[in-house]
């Protein structure tokens, strides 16, 4: 449920569902997501739905935070567990050029690299949000063991395709980016497609990812 | 890259340094990671539309500092620029100042030279008909990072051409007396972290100057100036941004988040620019001086009525 609706800015709402992330809260939040998106309510603009939060942008031309807050509060939000969780396996390969920050995890989490592959390939993530650079899925949970900070000083640029990890997340770079998370492979595959306008997005919030292994040669000549 | 040209189109000379396609941008993506985009300055580019006959929200040229050089070929078409824009139009023998906020004919062969945006940052060229662009989600604005919209998701580059696929000939000429006027305070409603900055904090951020630094673009602007200190904790549990959100990352130097911003972020929120004074904002250049003023909701929703009746008021005068 919804803590608190407060006002961000003059035209948008932003909506706590408490302090904690995890998966029953941000189920709460992608469900409210989901029924407001099917209310189809001309004066939103945006949705935007992350771990524990769901701003909703609208248009002040069209209506105002009191109206909307009051519209959102009396919306009758299924409490039925209506999620549809699609399983998806994502390609990577650890091949030591696109490992780049398998070293520094290794002092960091006191892991040897096969250790951390180990325990990478074998978790299932849960996708609790996409965004930040278009299609990037933030996935968790990472175990306790392997959890580390971002980089001191963030890269310029990111490689597109990277997978990597922070805290407790795992996410993969649709598009060449800046960014401070600590990669440990790349995967071939196109999880962010603009030319498919109703689905662009591979993974989205509530989908199950898991990573297999593949070497370099079948990433050379992975073929969608 | 092969080049297709129609009966009517321009030749890009020169493309300036940020040039792109922008309309009134893309609506519900935010969760899919895509931001809203669009004209940066809404009010500029829906009156080059107006001055030129157009829709209002058919997709113009937006430019920053330095604009585009273009040929044009093809029958004769009329064009508006608006902003403060300091531009030439070179017929055969010729050289005429141009005035922004004015239609203005083009004929084959003249040459459109669009100098530089003067103490301001983006001006609009619309022209006359309709541009043959690739809409993407119901938009044609250019997104170049996640490269998507017209122009194959890229800002301009030399030697390109803009099709023109349908002439719109409006006969008369229009012109508009418009002075772009400038803010000494911009406008915030309280941020959702407010309280995490220290009282001398919030006093720096709402008493002194900052400078708006050069590391500004359409996806955002970095501001300098006193730092201002946070005592609860440098980063959030990453959410939701809309553009006008300022945020404060650990170095204390605020971010203002604009049209192509990223769709989730991880650094308090201290403010939040209201919508009226966002068109404002973005035209203040690298160097000029800023200062946040705080007022509250209802005061920020009237001040935005007041916006989009001028607007609208400005519009009606084109006729």
């Amino acid at each position: 449920m919804i803590k608190n609706i407060l006002n961000l800015g003059d035209a948008a709402l932003y909506c706590d569902f408490g302090k904690d992330v995890n998966r029953e809260t941000n189920t709460q939040v992608i469900r409210y997501f989901k029924s407001i998106q099917k209310e189809n309510i001309v004066s939103i603009n945006n949705l935007s739905p992350s771990y524990n939060k769901l701003i909703i942008s609208f248009d002040l031309k069209k209506t105002n935070f009191k109206d909307l807050k009051k519209l959102i509060e009396n919306l009758n939000i299924t409490n039925e567990d209506d999620l549809e969780n699609k399983k998806i396996e994502v390609p990577v390969c650890c091949d030591e050029n696109f490992a780049l920050d398998i070293v520094r995890l290794e002092n960091k989490l006191n892991l040897k690299r096969e250790k951390i592959y180990e325990n990478f390939f074998s978790k299932e993530f849960f996708c609790y949000m996409t965004g930040f650079i278009a299609g990037m899925p933030f996935l968790g949970d990472l175990s306790k063991n392997m959890r580390a900070n971002r980089l001191e000083t963030p890269r310029v640029r990111v490689p597109k395709g990277s997978v990597a990890l922070t805290e407790q997340f795992a996410n993969i770079y649709t598009f060449e980016s800046p960014g401070g998370w600590n990669v440990i492979g790349n995967s071939p595959l196109r999880i962010f497609d603009s030319s498919k306008e109703e689905s662009p997005n591979l993974i989205n919030p509530g989908d199950i990812v898991l990573f297999k292994e593949i070497s370099k040669n079948q990433y050379e000549n992975y073929n969608e | 890259m092969k080049i297709i040209m129609s009966k009517n189109y321009f030749q890009v000379i020169r493309a300036g340094i940020n040039t792109t396609f922008q309309d009134e941008g893309r609506k519900n993506l935010y969760h899919v990671g895509i931001p809203f985009s669009g004209a940066m300055d809404k009010r500029n580019y829906l009156l080059s539309n107006k001055l030129v006959g157009n829709k209002i929200n058919l997709p113009a040229l937006e430019f920053a500092y330095q604009g585009p050089l273009l040929k044009y070929f093809g029958s004769k078409i009329n064009i508006a620029i608006t902003g403060q824009v300091n531009f030439k139009i070179k017929k055969k023998d010729i050289i005429i100042d141009g005035n922004c906020y004015q239609s203005l004919n083009l004929e084959n062969g003249d040459e459109l030279d669009i100098l530089s945006t003067n103490k301001s940052v983006y001006g609009y060229l619309a022209i006359g008909g309709q541009i043959d662009l690739k809409y993407q989600w119901s938009s044609c604005s250019t997104n170049t990072k996640a490269i998507i919209g017209a122009n194959d998701g890229k800002k301009f580059e030399n030697e390109q051409v803009i099709n023109i696929s349908k002439l719109n000939n409006q006969s008369v000429e229009k012109k508009l007396n418009y002075i772009n006027t400038k803010i000494e305070n911009i406008r915030i409603i309280k941020g959702t972290n407010f309280d995490y900055f220290s009282d001398k904090g919030k006093k720096v951020f709402l008493e002194k100057e900052f400078i708006v630094s050069k590391l500004t673009d359409r996806m955002g602007m970095r501001l300098e100036g006193p730092k201002i200190e946070n005592v609860i904790d440098t980063n959030i549990k990453s959410e939701g941004l809309i553009k006008g959100v300022i945020q404060v990352p650990a170095d204390g130097n605020p971010i203002v988040m604009l049209s192509d911003h990223g769709t989730i972020g991880g650094y308090p929120k201290i403010g939040v620019v209201i919508s009226a004074d966002y068109d404002k904002l973005v035209q203040l250049s690298p160097g000029s001086k800023i200062k946040f003023k705080q007022i509250d909701l209802s005061s920020a929703e009237n001040l935005f009525k007041l916006y989009d009746l001028e607007t609208q008021n400005l519009i009606s005068q084109i006729e």
